[in-house]
């Protein structure tokens, strides 16, 4: 088990002839405290499966450094570094038995057979496979060979961590559930430092105690899932946690406060200074309610979404979002809303204006 | 086109794929199948397509039977889960394919071609090859494939099931807007209840072979017809529990008892079940009370997902706010009565 530390990491693939190297990842510091569980949150093309081969060992960085409990591994190789790896497909040996596939890493590294016996039935009990273990993995479902993956990385104790690459991918959802539950009920027992990639934010949010959120090759904020939901530091968090996303909406700053449209809006505190860039405003759309007093918007849609609704609004011609619960109903008239001042933030270039939140 | 399966089968050898189905889409709207995986949604979809010929029963478009008809002689266009493209093509000829085949003209090739490459935000990709767009923008071109056919009846085998959350979130809303416009029959496969709902239109819940009930997608979603229903339309699952019902009280074992609705007292007295959904049951005070034991608290954005054991059934309780429990916890937990779903014995809706 290990804490995970970067410092200055960047990357770059080869560029074509010619060109000027494009970076896929950008100056990344972290550290990631030994037995946690971390998850690598974005879109398709971040960063984020390059940040994950460079821990493995699958690439190395074009700068910098990785380091395990202070010790330098950038170069070592895959299978020096005690890593295990659960992969987006199940990768399971179809002419061996549940069982062995799940004993291959531990009878690898020469374990007693007694001892290998003793955890594979401990895991298989865990993954609900006990059933299985003596049949053949090429007889299981999708869903069950990506179980026998999952208890191929979390079968041996003496890993610095697990790396997971998106996988419940295969899984049916009402089974994603269920496994997300065990993982994270397994993370509390093994206590290993766990590092989970994914693009679905319910996955990130629901296994991880911090969720890394990347964007264009940087990390955009490391936080838990309460703070990236309340305090989104960059409009690419809060458009990206929570669904629909933060409605971000351009304004400028009269007096310290800011302004939408011809609207003041009150927010907890005042702007000091001057700001230099693209002003907006960022509130989510569970923070939107109609206000006799407040701004003036059309009511454009209503969804019926179950459990609450989700109200698409338009002022002049700015889109916001709301979402209203689902016993409540829609003014008749005039409809008129205000967003929740202790949830307002402020945006310059993307970045949250601190002051805004701290004063 | 109107599309009708009567008293239709479908079997491989001993194995049944399609229990006897009978349903019918009318034209132009939007439909949903919802199930799990092996429910039965692909292989419904290939009967109505023409790619399965039904071992019994009948298939009727818009009127005329159809069944064993091929795929070709059928208006039809089916998208994937995974993003079928011609790879050494561009945007521009995967889009005009289809027209070519059927004999167009330039000049009309090309019209259809921008219309749908600027229906789905194609127009700055015409020129790229597959492999040079984004899963989002290559599943695009596969849907602006299928729609610029002008098929009467239209196929999404979970389309987005292969793209960014936030990617899905997009191609949801505007999915419907664009099959409105073309007065085509969509039928659209899901796992997910709230897909079902964000797309609207009708739904049929699926399980096991089984078409389990057919409607407005908000009307299966709050009368669900049997618990089954209630169990597809729910993610996380629905709570269940059996209730006695005495004269106008509910009693769940030795946990809680409520008032039940007048139309419910008068039925006879005897065992009924209950759905309750997860983000009814709350940590909040309200209405009626159980206490129970944690299995274990899940965070999900600014909400908690707590399973809890009540009276020898696990229930989940989808809650605001961040709590932290362990295990074998003993908490107490509410939900408003008007909340229940009652079912019958036989698990058919007590419609109230």
């Amino acid at each position: 088990m290990a804490r995970i530390r970067f410092r200055d990491v960047r990357h770059a693939y080869p560029p074509p002839k010619g060109q000027e190297p494009v970076y896929a990842l950008n100056e990344i510091n972290q550290v990631w405290e030994d037995g946690g569980a971390y998850a690598l949150l974005g879109p398709s093309g971040c960063g984020k499966t390059t940040l994950l081969n460079i821990i493995s060992g699958l690439l190395t960085p074009s700068e910098g450094e990785i380091l395990f409990d202070g010790k330098e591994v950038t170069d070592l190789p895959t299978s020096a570094r005690q890593i295990a790896q659960v992969f987006q497909f199940p990768v399971v040996y179809d002419t061996m038995s549940v069982f062995d596939n799940l004993a291959f890493p531990l009878r690898n590294r020469g374990m007693d057979e007694k001892l290998v016996q003793q955890r594979v039935e401990q895991i298989a009990e865990m993954l609900d496979l006990t059933d299985n273990l003596k049949k053949r993995a090429s007889g299981l479902t999708a869903d069950g060979k990506q179980k026998i993956s999952l208890g191929r990385g979390l079968v041996r104790s003496d890993v610095n961590a697990i790396l997971f690459d998106e996988p419940l991918t295969v899984i049916d959802p009402h089974l994603k559930w269920q496994l997300r539950s065990k993982l994270k009920e397994l993370h509390q027992q093994v206590g290993v430092t766990m590092i989970y990639v994914t693009h679905d934010q319910v996955e990130a949010l629901t296994f991880a105690e911090k969720v890394v959120v990347m964007y264009e090759g940087i990390v955009v904020q490391v936080g838990t899932p309460v703070e990236l939901f309340n305090h989104p530091r960059h409009t690419f968090v809060g458009y990206f946690i929570g669904s629909p996303g933060m409605n971000v909406l351009p304004c400028s700053i009269d007096g310290g406060q800011p302004v939408f449209g011809k609207n003041l809006l009150n927010i907890e505190s005042r702007i000091k200074g001057q700001l230099q860039g693209k002003l907006e405003v960022g509130i989510r759309p569970e923070f939107v309610e109609f206000s006799d007093d407040g701004i003036p918007v059309r009511i454009e849609k209503v969804e019926d979404l179950g459990r609450y609704q989700v109200l698409t609004l338009t002022h002049e011609s700015e889109i916001i979002k709301m979402v209203m619960a689902e016993d409540q109903t829609v003014p008749s008239e005039n409809p008129r809303i205000q967003f929740d001042p202790h949830h307002t933030k402020i945006y310059c270039d993307d970045w949250v204006v601190e002051e805004a939140v701290n004063e | 086109m109107s599309i009708e399966l009567r008293n239709v089968t479908f079997r491989v050898g001993a194995e049944w794929y399609i229990y006897e189905t009978s349903l019918t889409l009318e034209p132009g709207d939007f439909n949903i199948l919802l199930g799990t995986t092996l429910s039965g949604k692909t292989t419904l979809m290939r009967l109505m397509a023409g790619l399965e010929r039904p071992t019994k029963g009948e298939i009727w478009a818009s009127g005329k039977n159809v069944t064993g008809l091929p795929v070709q002689q059928r208006s039809v266009a089916m998208v994937y889960q995974s993003f079928i493209n011609y790879p050494s093509f561009s945007v521009y000829e995967n889009i005009a394919s289809p027209l070519k085949v059927a004999g167009l003209g330039k000049k009309e090739i090309d019209e259809k071609v921008h219309r749908f490459a600027d229906l789905l935000k194609l127009t700055p990709m015409l020129n790229r090859l597959p492999r040079e767009l984004s899963g989002g923008q290559q599943q695009r071109t596969a849907l602006a494939r299928a729609l610029v056919k002008g098929a009467d009846l239209v196929l999404l085998d979970e389309p987005l099931a292969n793209l960014d959350y936030k990617l899905r979130e997009e191609l949801r809303d505007e999915l419907p807007k664009l099959f409105a416009d073309t007065g085509a029959t969509v039928v659209y496969a899901t796992t997910e209840p709230l897909e079902a709902l964000m797309l609207g239109g009708n739904t049929a819940t699926l399980k096991e072979g089984r078409v389990v009930q057919f409607g407005r997608t908000s009307s299966i979603y709050r009368k669900p017809a049997t618990l089954e229903s209630a169990e597809v339309f729910s993610d996380p699952p629905i709570n269940t529990a059996i209730i006695s019902k005495q004269g106008d009280q509910a009693v769940l074992g030795e946990v809680a008892s409520w008032s039940v609705p007048a139309e419910l007292a008068a039925l006879p007295d005897g065992e009924y079940k209950i759905g309750l959904r997860p983000h009814h049951l709350l940590l909040e005070e309200q209405g009626v009370e159980v206490d129970g034991t944690v299995q274990i608290a899940e965070i999900s954005g600014s909400e908690s997902i707590i399973r809890v054991k009540v009276n020898g059934n696990v229930w989940v309780s989808q809650t605001p706010g961040i709590h932290s429990f362990v295990y074998g916890e003993k908490i107490r937990i509410h939900f408003n009565s008007n909340n229940c779903i009652y079912f019958g014995a036989d698990e058919k809706l007590i419609d109230l």
